[in-house]
């Protein structure tokens, strides 16, 4: 790890326009599946419900742990009855689904708009359903609010509160913050156990299971798009321990290393801890080295994990990031991923999509990683594209899955690679 | 305030995206907050377009909100206006920005654009997609069409038509326009314009020059071919070609307008639905139990086609746009069913599974509930999947899209058929009893087996038949189901061996059925004759 004491200041486009970005309520896309007893029902209209569907695709079989109430014509006449329609739909929905252990509301643009008080609505349902066991929290996932990962970040803020008090003779434990694939956190749960440092991971699999948290408590941020869940946790009286992200062998190595360091682990300990993985990390990362090596990268703005990303893909596969955009850009947490990023990178904060579409015209990267709106359209234009929302919804942290994570940039150009003779001739 | 977990249509500014992404050479600038982008994805990954949808959206935040939305709108609208120098701008609101009352319409009025500027007002918290479809196509034509325009006189050239009603993200809307095309070419009929599907500005201003109006899709062109009739008091041809019978219908009405001989357009030697059904083969589908539901015009179509062309029995019918309502009541009044309007799935979830029908039509949404279920299901009707734009030709209008729907609808029986096959062989080594039904995805994982499905029977002319004989004997109507037999119902050995021999598709219910005739008759232990009891009970 040689990453400089000072990270040089370097420029930022910021620009204001129109914003190619999923809202917040897509985290109940992930969410609803991570903790298993909740429940996420949206206040808004049609349009969120018709976006949940869509970004979730119509391929869940099952019943999923979320819905919209949608608010109607009437429903705007006057407020006091919006209350208690809100109070009949829960109801039902309880009714239906005995099963849930907390409900989320969650608030989107329209019930912003007319300002309905959805932290109030959830304390007065809280009241009533506590005795039956079924907790009820609030959260704003409006794209007026929130862009997309952010709906996460304010979900967990919400969870916040709610966690247990730690007594103050409790030895000190770690929080690792931000949801991740299940099976990804148990492989940092026994990474943490082999390293003797005692964890927990917010959001819990299940609403009952909340952390415990108190001044005793240091967090590690699995996702970069946690401001206000760091905040809420400082708050509690937790400490933040800042790193790179685990993405790839050496990020990962690095942010174990924060908390290890942080926990008095033994340097001789934590190496022998680590090496195993971290060599099956550089095994499989080797293999897409060579197909992603010198092979020229643009980020447009999605998830916040760009900046992390472009770290792991310059650093550990030899790409060299072209322009990284992020919807916004926080030096305390981005701070330590950026440090490491090549100079010369055209760093991007916000977005005017046209504009920053005549860019990737104009340098023509060898892959950009885009949302799905602009992904198709852009292939047809000759550029190779990477959906970004693939690197959200798929295991990608930890030594483990350093080499998915790679193969994910590698497998469009590799794709490319073997349908060239399908190509449209170019243009004379 | 309305529960919803899944939603058979988008909201109206959706509709207006269909159209818009439809056409050529307009542009969509819409007040949206951040987010509302979402919808471009549905053009681009569903329908797999290869350009964005042409629409503009301001992206407001909640920082915007204190300053000035409006100015932030026309800046969107000038930006847009200056980079895709479209030959027409529509303009609106979507449901958040209908909130804050900008005024997209009236705010563009004031900057003096050089092209036509269409308002779209849609109610977002009232309407819906294809409503919303059906005003902006409305709008459009009533601000471009030319009304000056006439046909030329008929003398020297062949009479043409508009094709009104497809549209971007159609179920089938681009493998339809085709066809209907080549029948109407077949009748020595033009097309003049088709719109919106890949009309200009210009196109729309010329539509007076036609002969004739077609309404293809009443969803979305009903509203737009009323004013067109109003404006040039001309008949429009509403018979929907869907299905051997209706494209037949609809030769003969177009060629009765236009003082046509139908007959060349309807010899077609390529429509294969009337023998294929004809033919002893399909001498099973007599009296399949079907349920129908999708928009009013699909479902309706279908119904007909369920009936007169295929021999099945429509056991249920709805519709979730409820602007049709009262064609599907009328429709299902006729065929002498429970007519279902409504857009909650639960609602069609609890009808399905009441009513026990041995084939779904649906949706996508059916589809789900039909898995669910598992039942036999296609789907004929929108909202659309990514599966619903084969690459494949493959229409549902007329002739070729007859023959596309027997194909479609008959293929999940033919299955269900095979699967039989194997069931019966269960006792042959080479076919697993625990394998189950290869081609419905389970439900209920944790029953099956992982093991792979078995490879198909080879086809045994002798077996099929057999089979086809057991499949079409009467099987018992449907009845609420009743609670389980909570060990008081006993099957004996023998009973339980010839439960196993009637087809997996219908022995749930048979065995429902049994259990409800034993227990109301205090019958502990099932025999052989009280299978066979409960069925004569039940028959039809």
């Amino acid at each position: 790890m040689n990453a400089p004491a000072l990270a040089p200041v370097r420029p930022v486009l910021r620009e204001r326009g129109q914003r190619e970005v999923f809202c917040g309520l897509t985290g109940i896309v992930w969410l609803h599946r991570k903790i298993q007893d909740a429940f996420f029902l949206v206040v808004g209209s049609r349009t969120c419900a018709h976006l949940l569907q869509s970004a979730a695709g119509v391929m869940i079989f099952a019943e999923p742990r979320f819905a919209t109430a949608i608010i109607e014509e009437k429903d705007l006449a006057g407020l006091a009855d919006v209350h208690e329609e809100l109070d009949g739909v829960v109801a039902r929905l309880l009714a239906r689904r005995p099963d849930i252990r907390l409900l989320f509301l969650v608030g989107s643009c329209p019930s912003e708009v007319i300002k309905l008080d959805l932290d109030k609505a959830a304390s007065r349902l809280d009241q009533r359903l506590r005795a039956g066991g079924v907790r009820v929290l609030a959260y704003s996932g409006s794209g007026i609010e929130t862009t997309f990962t952010e709906g996460e970040d304010a979900c967990l803020a919400a969870l916040v509160p709610e966690l247990p008090e730690a007594g103050s003779g409790r030895s000190p434990r770690l929080l690792v913050a931000g949801s991740l694939p299940d099976i990804v956190e148990d492989q940092f749960a026994r990474l943490f156990a082999d390293l003797g440092i005692a964890a927990d991971f917010l959001p819990p699999r299940r609403a009952g299971a909340l952390p415990a948290i108190g001044p005793g408590t240091l967090v590690l941020l699995a996702q970069p798009f946690l401001g206000g869940t760091a905040a809420a946790l400082e708050g509690r009286g937790a400490k933040l321990l800042e790193a790179p992200f685990p993405f790839g062998a050496r990020g990962t190595e690095a942010w174990l290393g924060v908390a290890a360091r942080a926990f008095g682990v033994d340097p001789q300990r934590f190496a022998e801890v680590v090496a195993a993985p971290r060599a099956r990390a550089e095994r499989a990362l080797a293999r897409h080295r060579p197909l992603l090596e010198g092979r020229r990268i643009s980020f447009l703005p999605d998830s916040q994990l760009e900046i992390p990303l472009a770290r792991f893909l310059a650093e550990e596969c030899g790409m060299v990031p072209v322009e990284v955009g992020t919807p916004y850009l926080h030096q305390r947490f981005h701070g330590p991923d950026l440090a490491r990023l090549p100079s010369g990178v055209r760093l991007a904060e916000g977005q005017d999509v046209e504009r920053q579409l005549d860019r990737v015209r104009a340098d023509r990267p060898d892959l950009t990683v885009c949302g799905l709106g602009l992904a198709n359209p852009l292939e047809a234009e000759g550029l190779a594209t990477k959906w970004s929302i693939e690197l959200v919804f798929s295991p990608v942290h930890g030594f483990d899955q350093a080499g998915d994570l790679a193969e994910l940039f590698a497998r469009p150009l590799v794709r490319r690679a073997r349908l060239a003779a399908l190509a449209p001739e170019p243009a004379p | 305030m309305k529960l919803t977990a899944w939603t058979y249509e988008g909201p109206p500014h959706v509709g207006a995206m269909r159209v818009a992404t439809g056409m050529r050479g307009i542009h969509y600038v819409l007040h949206a907050p951040q987010g509302d982008t979402y919808a471009d994805l549905l053009f681009t990954m569903i329908e797999r377009r290869d350009h964005r949808p042409p629409v503009s959206w301001t992206t407001f935040q909640a920082r915007d909100l204190g300053k000035d939305t409006a100015e932030l709108f026309k800046t969107a609208l000038a930006d847009a206006h200056a980079r895709f120098r479209p030959d027409a701008l529509l303009v609106g609101a979507s449901c958040t920005a209908e909130l804050i009352q900008d005024d997209p319409g009236g705010l563009a009025a004031t900057m003096g654009l050089p092209v036509p500027v269409i308002p779209l007002e849609l109610p977002s918290y009232s309407r819906k997609e294809n409503w919303g479809a059906a005003e902006t196509f409305h709008a459009l034509v009533r601000g471009l069409a030319d009304r000056t325009r006439r046909p030329a006189p008929r003398a020297g050239r062949r009479p043409r038509v508009n094709l009104l009603g497809p549209t971007a993200l159609g179920f089938r809307h681009r493998d339809d326009v085709t066809e209907v095309t080549r029948l109407l070419d077949a009748l020595g009929v033009d097309v003049h314009v088709v719109a919106p599907l890949g009309a200009t500005a210009a196109d729309i201003a010329a539509l007076g020059e036609a002969d004739l109006d077609i309404c293809l899709y009443p969803e979305i062109a009903d509203t737009a071919c009323r004013f067109l009739e109003r404006t040039f008091g001309r008949p429009t041809v509403r018979t929907v070609p869907i299905g051997q019978l209706a494209t037949s219908e609809f030769v003969r009405e177009v060629a009765g307008h236009l003082g046509l001989d139908p007959a060349p357009a309807l010899a077609a030697p390529h429509a294969r639905l009337p023998w294929w059904s004809r033919s002893v083969d399909s001498t099973y589908l007599t009296g399949k139990r079907v349920f129908i539901f999708g928009d009013a015009t699909h479902a309706m179509a279908i119904a007909r086609v369920a009936t007169e062309e295929l021999g099945f029995e429509v056991v249920g019918l709805g519709c979730y746009n409820r602007e049709f309502a009262r064609e599907v009541r009328a429709a299902a009044a006729r065929l002498g069913v429970e007519p279902l309007v409504t857009d909650d799935y639960l609602e069609v979830e609890e009808r399905i599974a009441a009513l026990q029908p041995e084939l779904v039509l649906g949706t996508q949404m059916e589809r789900m509930i039909a898995k669910r279920l598992r039942l036999p299901c296609a789907v004929i009707s929108a909202p659309v999947h990514v599966q619903d734009f084969p690459a494949r030709y493959s229409p549902v209008m007329g002739f070729e899209g007859a023959n596309v729907l027997f194909d479609t609808l008959v293929h999940p029986l033919v299955m269900g058929l095979e699967e039989h096959l194997l069931t019966m062989f269960r006792e042959d080594f080479e076919f697993s009893d625990a394998a189950g039904p290869s081609h419905l995805a389970s439900g209920h994982a944790a029953q099956q087996a992982p093991a792979p499905a078995p490879a198909p029977a080879p086809a045994d002319p002798v077996a099929t038949a057999a089979c086809a004989a057991l499949v079409a004997a009467p099987v018992a109507a449907p009845i609420a189901a009743p609670a389980r037999a909570d060990g008081l119902l006993v099957w004996t050995a023998d009973a339980e061996r010839e439960l196993r021999k009637i087809p997996f598709f219908v022995r749930g219910k048979a065995r429902r059925n049994t259990e409800a005739y034993a227990a109301e008759r205090g019958i502990a232990a099932i025999t052989v004759e009280t299978l066979y009891d409960a069925k004569s009970h039940f028959a039809r």
